[in-house]
């Protein structure tokens, strides 16, 4: 059974189609770069498999379910644009409420770990507001991936990180990857991203203009793809 | 049991971070003693005429109040997007909705608790011969603006003129709560026994409660996601 599996999906932002018949599937364990220039409909995709929007037409099955089945969303883990944590809260507490909603047994043993695996435990009862930009990156990071989720979806993950944060996140995706654990990712760092990817999808104002492994002539002239399936080519 | 522990986890959250910020709580608050201030320079009214007008007044500086409290609930998720990772998560919209129905309603009846020695002080009236079966009008009208402005609330999180949309949604809605809460809670102030008209009120109060949370619950999901 595939780990995602995206069939015929259509979106509409009033009369413009932000995805055009996208169809495609993740295998368990593969790990997906979603690339395509802004505006390509990356994140709308994103926003569907992780159940957070309806597509108009088509549908969206995560290990075999409907995207906005419950047990779904508790295999799902997912790092948008924003941090999703509350300035108000500590990052201990922003972690225990996360761990709390997705019904972990001991969500204040798992926070802990996870302040620890993300070097934030000596702040643990400081407020998020007082936090440093790279301090509030790796809570969301920590946030994204408290649940052990099987499927992590990263629209962007890279971008405006520190390289605290982003040697935090590069660690946690390839120990990821190594467990099994299915990665889509979108992300403008192609170099990056191809690097971790076992396939590529590229969507071209909305429409998937390719879809398949990785290659090796990818990897060592991120700019192919573009050349061959953008826009342009 | 998953479904009230996941709401009561969002009421709490909600809770936590109002009192640590006050943003809703000072100016619902603020707001509420200035407009009894304000009304009672404006007409001084006698304690006879106050006692008739007590419900509409009260009830017009609580619905106006809350709208502030009830702005807020939505809207402080936008902050770092927080409102996706709720969604994402595997809370129901129900579940959401109710968390933060419960944690409003906290907030307006403290407000409403606070604003009421002030109402008795600027207008020199003793409201409190009939305590609790204003507490029970209380409850129940103030239940069912937090129904209706949380669920509206939701549904004009993401619009530009959202502390404006808003209230024009909701007071209209609210209108079959309002009269029935307005006249109870002018009866009861004015020291009246409970009639069956007034009987009636709260029926009414009653059962626009049941009708509109159900309703709420049924249909949040629907607003969030699409």
């Amino acid at each position: 059974m595939s780990a995602v599996r995206v069939e015929g999906v259509w979106k509409y932002y009033g009369h413009f189609p932000a995805l055009r018949d996208v169809s495609f599937q993740v295998e368990p364990g593969a790990c997906l770069a979603l690339l395509g220039r802004n505006g390509a409909g990356k994140t709308t995709l994103l926003k569907i498999i992780a159940g957070l929007s309806r597509p108009a037409d088509g549908h969206v099955l995560v290990a075999g379910k409907e995207a906005r089945d419950r047990e779904t969303r508790a295999r799902i883990g997912i790092l948008g644009h924003g941090i999703a944590v509350y300035d108000e809260l500590s990052a201990f507490e922003n972690l225990k409420l996360f761990g709390r909603l997705y019904g972990l047994r001991d969500p204040a043993r798992t926070a802990l770990e996870w302040l620890e695996r993300t070097g934030l435990e000596r702040v643990r009862d400081g407020l998020v507001r007082e936090f440093s930009r790279g301090m509030r990156q790796r809570l969301a990071v920590a946030r994204a991936f408290l649940h052990s989720p099987s499927i992590l979806i990263l629209d962007e993950p890279f971008t405006a990180l520190d390289d605290r944060a982003i040697a935090v996140l590069q660690g946690l995706l390839e120990k990821a990857l190594a467990d099994g654990r299915t990665v889509i990712m979108s992300t403008h760092q192609l170099r990056e991203a191809l690097q971790l990817a076992t396939n590529v999808a590229l969507l071209n104002r909305g429409k998937l203009a390719y879809h398949g492994e990785r290659t090796a002539e990818m990897l060592a002239d991120p700019g192919w793809l573009y050349r061959h399936y953008g826009e342009m080519a | 049991m998953i479904f009230l522990r996941q709401s009561l986890t969002i009421a709490v959250k909600d809770l936590r971070a109002e009192l640590r910020s006050k943003e809703a709580i000072n100016a619902s608050l603020s707001f509420a003693i200035v407009i009894l201030l304000l009304f009672s320079f404006a007409f001084d009214p006698s304690s006879e005429q106050t006692r008739e007008i007590s419900g509409g007044l009260l009830w017009l500086v609580f619905a106006f109040a809350g709208a502030l409290v009830l702005n807020r609930s939505f809207a402080r998720e936008l902050t770092n997007d927080c409102l996706e990772a709720l969604i994402a998560s595997p809370v129901s919209g129900a579940a959401l909705f109710l968390g933060k129905a419960l944690s409003n309603f906290l907030v307006l009846i403290a407000i409403e608790l606070l604003s009421l020695p002030v109402f008795g002080i600027f207008y020199n009236v003793r409201w409190t011969g009939q305590f609790w079966t204003l507490m029970m009008i209380l409850l129940l009208a103030t239940w069912g603006l937090t129904v209706i402005g949380t669920v509206f609330s939701a549904l004009t999180v993401n619009l530009r003129l959202r502390e404006l949309m808003l209230p024009t949604l909701v007071y209209p809605i609210l209108i079959p709560a309002l009269l029935p809460a307005i006249q109870l809670t002018s009866a009861v102030i004015a020291g009246q026994p409970l009639t069956a008209d007034l009987y009636a009120g709260l029926r009414l109060l009653i059962a626009f409660n049941i009708i509109f949370t159900a309703l709420a619950l049924g249909l949040v999901e629907t607003i969030l996601v699409g």
